[in-house]
């Protein structure tokens, strides 16, 4: 129900659907951020983690001697230190008892399973001085088989990184629905093809960072450096230390410089640094490097898909049944089982399909470790269905759009139930108007335009091509969200929220919900988020939540605020709640602003302040959809892929602040072209990395990544949430490597299976 | 081992006891405590660490201290006219979303800023080539073309 906010002007005040200045900047632009490194305490000293140098290895024993006695240093840990040799780290969603038996542990104990693996934490008074000591630790590695390609992990005769389990199958799932088998029979054509997505990774530019101090008069520990989860990892960490009560963990947020879904989860180094802070007693700084952060933070995306298509000849889907192979790499962490899910549930994407069935087998590789990584699960999947599409379309003689247009959800279908499960949760599209949207698009982006430019003859030996993507992403859960709004007598207001910023400006976008709620002006707001000792609860800044469930619940706290001062002020002034106005002084009556009440007399009663809670629960995702374009000038002779243009609509159901959701677009945008063009973890035959440092991983660059044009539309609010919202985070990354692989198939007349679209693999495939 | 160096920091003369070995990077931050040059891949290659040594943008992490001494280096946090302004550069960043986690823009200040000195009216064109040295994983570039031209505009009106 919409109260008195109706009243609110949210143009006046930078409320929802205007782009105000970000709150976040100020500091950062004038390099008085502070990042977990930035950070310090008195008596500190620093943690270098040892890690393996093989691949798959077994070790007797670690001799700590000669690094013990290495100047500077105060304490070298191995599992022969740790409680119980340590204790694994759980998953967190998509729990599986099958895939528990590959838990990783904080420290290798006698076998190591990839290069990079934690077996030991030196201590020193400096990061350089740990560094020296850790040359001197004496490891006997005795080399064991490898294993590192998905398909060889099942082969019979592969060796096992778990010999007791007697698989490297650790996770399975299969999904059905329709009647798959008739649909095949009765098809005019299937297609038949094996697609290919590399092992890439979140990146983002600051390293991950901890800084722990415990403190022995209140048997408590302090955690700066936390990010994106805190109060859960609080949980886990409380949990792995054997505290029974977690409020003596304090977990604190400080600048985060970027996460992706990588950075906050809870990695070994997250009980290593506060267990060497309790060990001790100093508090522990530690900081990875880039060669770590390549080898050590969860990769992603690498699968396998053996997918077969049923159409008939006029391009209706019949069925659509896929196989896959998730590289999970040598541990199942707390996202293993993610990414693997949200592929095989959302596999489907916008279109209609009688029959579905999709099956996946997640496997342990001699390689880091997996988790998410922005659009987990879809980009790789995008690229798979669209790719399947056109090949389909191809054969068929069919428009790529008409083709599409033709199997389209109708928007009379929704809510549509895919009929998949997200981690329990039924996969149900909440809202949505796929072909208004395609409609919107294709005349946004004048795709008669380019269809123009496509026939138009090339720069010699030049090849032009056009792909699109369509996709739709899912945002939300888990399942609620914390806020608390206070509002004092000078008529500043705090947000507190149990959102977390990894910087994607979530303090702008909960401080513009909450005046459009409020009626104060946005400069009057602060928000404050990550730090679990002023906030009892929350679930943070994941797969798009921040704004759809945090918003939520600080537009409630917000609006019981304005009741609350309006309440108080109705009696004062004799006047209903509708008839009046609140602004930082305080309170009064529209058209008689000398009827009027401060909020120091109306608040006095309530020691100066108003305070309200509230938790918003919502156990069902939202759907955002979106339709990536690409254009490409192809060079069949050097591989390189020029992007004439490139587009992007996305229909988000509301937008809170429009120059913050381009800046998600574009920056998402260009992830999705590393994804496409340039960025994989290689490895030898032995398992060595080969993609340790920026010189071999490649981030684009400004030159690889054009500027993106951007539909934004609001057709399509979610009633899952009283915002209308869906989440932005990541609808511009999820279809790059579709719209990119379709617009080089089409310009080469050969079609795409594998990603990236390095130069190499274009001149293969401009000879094919 | 170490040696005693002095470097003039922002303007101001700072003097350290150090290793050799000691990265220029961790003196500015640790030594004299400028933690907004910040460390992104200790190999030369993301830029986040950019100063500027003599006016001329060098990255902090491919240099050792000593190699500084007796020389003048600007970094992030000398570029603000006071602690109630920001520089035109700094507020074109703010005023285009030219920035999201902040991490990578101090290196890309510091390379822009000496970028305009040495190129007031760069087409969109020669700013993107100019970038192309450091490295952002959140933006995608675009909002940082506008900033630095808005930037332009402004310093040669």
């Amino acid at each position: 129900m919409r109260t008195t906010a109706d009243r609110i002007d949210p143009v006046a005040i930078n409320g929802i659907g205007t782009s105000p200045l970000r709150k976040e900047d100020w500091p950062l632009v004038r390099g008085e951020g502070t990042f977990i490194a930035d950070f310090k305490r008195p008596g500190m000293v620093h943690a270098f983690v040892v890690r393996s140098p093989m691949a798959h290895a077994r070790f007797a024993s670690i001799d700590r001697t000669a690094t013990l006695a290495a100047p500077g240093v105060v304490d070298v840990i191995t599992a022969n230190e740790l409680p119980d040799r340590g204790h694994p780290i759980p998953t967190r969603q998509f729990a599986d008892e099958g895939s528990n038996r590959f838990l990783q542990r904080p420290l290798a104990d006698g076998v190591v399973r990839y290069s990079g693996e934690p077996v030991a934490v030196v201590i020193a008074d400096s990061r350089y001085r740990a560094e020296d000591a850790a040359e001197l630790l004496d490891i006997d590695y005795e080399r064991l088989d490898v294993v590192l390609d998905p398909d060889d992990a099942v082969a019979a005769d592969a060796p096992l990184l778990r010999p007791e389990a007697g698989t490297n199958v650790a996770g399975h799932l299969l999904v059905e629905m329709g009647a798959l088998d008739e649909a095949f029979a009765k098809a005019d054509l299937v297609i038949e093809e094996t697609f290919h997505i590399q092992r890439h990774a979140a990146v983002p530019l600051e390293t991950r960072g901890l800084l722990a101090e415990y403190d022995a008069e209140t048997d408590s520990l302090t955690v700066w450096g936390a990010a994106k989860i805190p109060h859960v990892n609080r949980t886990i960490l409380a949990r792995l230390l054997g505290w029974s009560d977690e409020s003596r963990v304090r977990m604190v947020e400080l600048h985060v410089g970027g996460g992706f879904g990588a950075r906050g989860e809870f990695y070994p180094e997250d009980f290593l640094i506060p267990f060497a802070a309790i060990r001790t007693g100093r508090p522990v700084a530690w900081v990875e490097d880039r060669e770590e952060n390549l080898r050590a933070t969860n990769h992603s995306r690498e699968q396998v898909h053996r997918v077969e298509m049923a159409l008939k000849k006029d391009g209706t889907f019949l069925a659509l049944k896929d196989s896959f192979i998730n590289n999970t790499g040598a541990y199942v962490r707390t996202h293993g089982m993610t990414v693997p899910g949200l592929s095989v549930s959302m596999l489907p994407g916008p279109y209609k399909w009688p029959a579905y069935r999709g099956e996946f087998r997640s496997v342990v590789t001699n390689k880091t470790p997996g988790g998410t990584y922005r659009s987990p699960g879809r980009f790789e999947i995008n690229f798979v269905r669209e790719r399947l599409i056109d090949i389909a379309a191809h054969s068929l003689g069919i428009d790529p759009i008409d083709i599409r247009r033709r199997n389209l959800i109708g928007k009379a279908s929704f809510p549509h139930d895919v009929g998949t499960l997200y981690d329990g949760h039924p996969v149900i599209y909440d809202s949505g108007d796929y072909e208004l949207l395609l409609d919107k698009a294709l005349a946004a982006f004048d795709y008669e335009g380019l269809k123009r430019w496509r026939r138009e003859p090339a720069a010699e030996g030049m090849r032009r091509g056009l792909g699109v993507g369509f996709f739709v992403e899912k945002a939300g859960p888990a399942e609620r969200e914390y806020a608390r709004v206070e509002l004092n007598d000078d008529g500043d207001v705090m947000v507190y929220t149990g959102s977390a910023s990894v910087g994607q400006g979530v303090e702008t976008i909960l401080a513009q919900v909450c005046v459009s709620h409020l009626g104060l002006p946005y400069e009057r707001v602060r928000v404050i988020h990550g730090d679990t000792a002023v906030i009892p609860e929350g679930m943070g800044a994941f797969g798009s939540r921040a704004t759809m469930l945090g918003g939520a619940a600080v537009m409630r706290a917000s609006e019981q605020v304005r009741k609350r001062v309006f309440g108080l002020a109705a009696e004062e002034l004799e006047a209903a709640p509708a008839d009046l106005v609140l602004t930082p002084e305080g309170v009064s009556v529209i058209g008689a602003p000398a009827r009027s009440v401060s909020l120091k007399t109306l608040l006095s009663a309530s020691g100066g302040l108003i305070m309200e809670e509230h938790r918003f629960v919502c156990d069902l995702l939202g759907f955002p959809y979106g339709i990536h374009f690409a254009a490409v000038e192809v060079d069949p002779a050097s591989g390189a892929i020029h992007i004439h243009r490139y587009a992007v609509a996305y229909d988000i159901g509301r937008c809170v602040n429009p120059v913050l959701v381009a800046g998600q677009i574009s920056g998402g945008f260009a992830q999705g072209i590393g994804g496409a063009l340039l960025e994989e973890f290689s490895f030898d035959a032995n398992g060595q990395p080969l993609s340790a440092s920026f010189m071999d991983y490649l981030l684009p660059t400004s030159e690889e990544v054009p500027d993106v044009e951007l539909l934004l539309t609001e057709d399509a609010p979610s009633p899952l949430n009283p915002l209308g919202v869906k989440g932005a985070g990541e609808g511009g990354t999820a279809a790059v490597g579709a719209a990119i692989a379709n617009a080089v198939s089409d310009a080469l007349g050969s079609e795409v299976t594998r990603l990236p679209l390095s130069p190499q693999r274009v001149v293969e495939l401009a000879r094919a | 081992m170490s040696r005693r160096i002095a470097i003039e920091i922002n303007g101001r003369a700072v003097e350290g006891e150090v290793e050799p070995r000691l990265l220029l990077a961790d003196f500015i931050r640790d030594n004299a405590g400028l933690t907004g040059t910040h460390l992104g891949c200790e190999h030369g290659v993301c830029g986040a660490c950019t100063v500027q040594l003599d006016g001329h943008p060098v990255r902090s992490c491919l240099m050792f201290a000593v190699q500084a001494h007796g020389r003048r280096i600007a970094t992030v946090e000398g570029m603000a006219p006071s602690d109630s302004s920001l520089s035109t550069l700094q507020q074109a960043f703010h005023e285009c979303h030219a920035l999201q986690c902040g991490f990578c823009t101090p290196g890309i200040l510091m390379t822009m800023e000496a970028f305009l000195r040495e190129e007031p009216d760069p087409t969109p064109e020669r700013i993107r080539s100019a970038l192309a040295g450091n490295l952002c994983r959140c933006t995608g570039y675009q909002n940082i073309i506008t900033a630095v031209r808005l930037a332009a505009d402004r310093l040669n009106c």
